[in-house]
């Protein structure tokens, strides 16, 4: 089959599985899982931009799609005056202070000459600064914790329209793929995992520890959306007639015009960074990306700048991810921090990319698409199977039990199952890079 | 001030809770740098074969508690580590001959393994979820400490009480023995001295005959001894639950690279740096403080540098500026 056709066909058995869905079991069902199934598709872009395109090895992707929920927060819920007044700029200075101390040290390090007078004084800034941060820091955030801790002690958002935080989440993750990967990026393909996979994981400790950024375990819920409320809807006496006259019950149809809604302005996202990464692929800097990942040295022999351009791509594709982020908390309306989990969001995404094709586009959306699909199916799936395989078995018995309880953990089992096979079988993904 | 209440406080609260740590991370990475000096590449599972290991264990010590059979004063468990061993071995080289040895082969990049090796995770961890569910399970029995914190302060008249627990002392007892009789396999055996080679200079090591199907075979049964060793003395300290396995993925990692990833004796080194810092960073220090200050001089706070939730950030941290400044870790490692 030429790869358009089997491009095609694919991209059409993912259309057929999706409506499906719609149709045997409920057109709510399938929108849900075609919502998610476009944020992870954006998820799997990115993921592909750093590891297609330029071979880097980022398993921190939970750690970016994290900061993209935390800028939903920051950037959409109403500030709180109070926690502002009585300690939002000690906070801020604690921070700021925070930083001053590690630029300080970067400078002095770079000005001083190599020596024992240097590592003293390096030690002297960064353990002055450390607890000089601490002193101003605790403070705020102990007098920011105590304004109303059961509904808010933090220090609320900006009160922006919330598809700003979109882009503000891209920003956010770029910012921070940039100064991760000034210090990590000069590693090798393992030592840049393990590193990347520690930063998520301290990405997330932050997002549960720090109670007056967000809430941290105590989640902030109710944030804004960019779609209208389902009940207000179903007062709208415009909304319930029209609703009527297509056959729908006003209930169903205001769920699925919410959802229809969100997932037209996901596919507007993901058509466009798309397209951007399509473009990307051909044009001369997607050829050196290719050139510099096929082969470094001979890349920087013909003058790249390998570093660098390493470090523009880790931070374009973290930023997708971090969109993707944003998009996803204001899918589901709070941000939980609890819920991050690696193998989730870190390794799912990369069993999207690998299975799709690394180094396709789109083959990265097909194998969003297509892992959500099988992910969020395959419990259902497992179900039916397990009740045909222990049908033989006595009732009550407890082994029968036990594997009737067990179906929801074969998602895990099915996702690695279906990442060796295609490793094995088409090693570079079901659309593979031309 | 008051020095021997100081240090009593420090033992008790530091010192052991680090080294005990300490050697199952040790023995975590002793198998990460295993696999990384043979077989060349990371394996992403190790944590999850850790848990395999353990679950296997913890199933024949409820076994053998259901019989009544029982160590005295020791946990059963220590019993059912055999089979737990040997469960992990079987799965291992069932994986190895199914996944693994399809891309040995093929002479497969290092990435291309690690990449696979993630499938292999997924596997194992449904594996384990689906066979013991996802749940904290305790299995430890027998006494649990060998002296507790009353005991001493009555023994000692001191202010300051020091628990070693059971499970502790046999971390610690268990490491040295494993550890001994891996150096004494690797360095005085011809198995041993063939893996040291194979791990070397894997084209000189063929041209000399050895086997390198069976040194990898060896490797694995190796591996499955210390990850279920390893899995089973955490969970004896702590408690079993599939997730936190997985997570001690990275302090396992960091300490391998630490101290050099594919140097066994660097393994040991930097699972006692990484767990020796993550507590000393994450402890509160005011007791032992108020202690060694004169009197009224002690500190207000806490004195806690870092809150516990942050413990990760420490490994992190050190494994960061590590590879900064020494990239192939303490004792020089390998770098494929």
């Amino acid at each position: 089959m030429t790869q358009p056709l089997r491009t095609i066909v694919l991209f059409a058995l993912v259309a057929a599985l999706i409506l499906g869905t719609g149709l045997l079991q409920s057109w709510n069902s399938a929108l849900i899982i075609l919502n998610m199934g476009l944020i992870s598709a954006l998820m799997a872009l990115g993921v592909n931009l750093q590891w297609g395109f330029a071979g880097l090895f980022n398993v921190g992707v939970m750690g970016f799609v994290a900061l993209g929920g935390l800028a939903t927060v920051i950037v959409s819920m109403p500030p709180v005056g109070e926690a502002w007044a009585v300690g939002g700029l000690r906070v801020v200075l604690g921070l700021v202070l925070g930083a001053a101390t590690l630029v300080l040290a970067v400078l002095v390090r770079g000005r001083m000459a190599a020596g024992r007078r240097r590592g003293l004084a390096l030690a002297a800034i960064l353990l002055g600064g450390f607890f000089l941060f601490r002193w101003v820091f605790d403070g705020g955030v102990e007098a920011v914790e105590s304004v109303n801790p059961a509904s808010t002690g933090y220090l609320g958002g900006l009160g922006l329209p919330v598809l700003l935080a979109w882009p503000a989440g891209g920003a956010l993750a770029a910012g921070a793929a940039w100064l991760i990967g000034k210090t990590a990026l000069g590693l090798r393909s393992d030592y840049l995992a393990i590193a990347t996979l520690g930063i998520a994981e301290i990405i997330i400790a932050v997002m549960k520890n720090e109670d007056w950024l967000a809430r941290g375990v105590k989640n902030v819920i109710g944030l804004p959306r960019p779609v209208p409320y389902e009940i207000d809807l179903q007062q709208d006496p415009d909304f319930t007639s029209r609703a009527v006259e297509i056959g729908l019950d006003p209930v169903t149809a205001s769920t699925l015009y919410v959802k229809l809604g969100y997932g037209l302005l996901f596919a507007a996202v993901l058509i466009v960074v798309l397209i951007l990464a399509q473009l990307a692929l051909n044009s001369p800097w997607g050829r050196m990306m290719r050139a510099i990942r096929d082969n470094e040295t001979a890349a920087a022999a013909m003058g790249k700048d390998v570093t660098f351009r390493h470090l523009q791509i880790f931070v374009l594709g973290s930023a997708i991810c971090g969109i993707a982020g944003a998009m996803m908390t204001t899918l589901d309306g709070q941000l939980t921090p609890t819920s991050y989990q690696p193998l989730r969001y870190t390794f799912l995404v990369w069993v999207m990319v690998i299975v799709g094709g690394s180094g396709n586009n789109l083959g990265a959306v097909l194998g969003g698409f297509l892992i959500w699909f099988l992910w969020v199916q395959v419990e259902p799936m497992g179900q039916l199977l397990m009740s045909v395989l222990t049908s033989g078995m006595a009732d009550g018995s407890a082994l029968k039990a036990h594997l009737l309880d067990s179906v929801a953990h074969m998602r895990l089992l099915t996702m690695g199952l279906v990442l060796l096979v295609v490793l094995r079988f088409s090693p570079r993904g079901l659309l593979p890079e031309r | 001030m008051d020095l021997l209440n100081a240090l009593v406080a420090l033992s008790n609260f530091v010192l052991i809770p680090a080294i005990s740590y300490g050697s199952q991370l040790a023995l975590g990475a002793l198998g990460v740098t295993l696999i990384y000096g043979i077989l060349r590449f990371s394996n992403f599972a190790h944590g999850d074969t850790m848990a395999f290991g353990a679950m296997v264990t913890i199933l024949v010590t409820w076994a053998l508690q259901a019989a009544g059979v029982s160590l005295g004063p020791l946990p059963t468990a220590l019993l059912a580590l055999p089979f737990g061993i040997l469960g992990c071995a079987a799965l291992l080289l069932l994986t190895d001959r199914f996944v693994y040895r399809f891309y040995r082969e093929q002479k497969a990049k290092p990435v291309v393994l690690v990449i696979v090796s993630m499938g292999v995770m997924f596997i194992m961890n449904g594996l384990v979820r689906f066979i013991i569910g996802p749940d904290d399970q305790r299995f430890a029995d027998g006494e649990r400490f060998i002296i507790s914190a009353r005991t001493f302060r009555e023994m000692t008249g001191l202010q300051e009480g020091l628990a070693l627990r059971t499970s502790q002392g046999i971390t610690i007892v268990t490491a040295i023995i494993v550890v001994a009789l891996l150096f004494w396999f690797l360095n005085k055996t011809r198995t041993g001295k063939s893996m040291r080679a194979y791990s070397d200079n894997e084209d000189l090591a063929l041209l000399s005959g050895i086997n390198p199907e069976r040194v990898v075979m060896v490797t694995w049964l190796i591996v499955a001894a210390l990850a279920s060793i390893a899995g089973v003395l955490y969970g004896l300290d702590k408690s079993f639950k599939p997730f936190t396995y997985f997570n001690l993925l990275l302090p396992i990692f960091a300490s391998a690279i630490v101290g050099g990833l594919g140097s066994p004796l660097g393994a040991i080194a930097g699972g006692f740096v990484i767990a020796i810092s993550e507590v000393m960073v994450t402890y509160a220090w005011k007791k032992v403080l108020t202690y060694f200050m004169p009197d009224g001089l002690g500190p207000d706070g806490l004195v806690q540098l870092l809150s516990t939730d942050y413990k990760f950030a420490v490994s992190f941290v050190i494994l960061i500026v590590v590879l900064l400044f020494r990239p192939t870790g303490l004792f020089a490692g390998k770098s494929v």
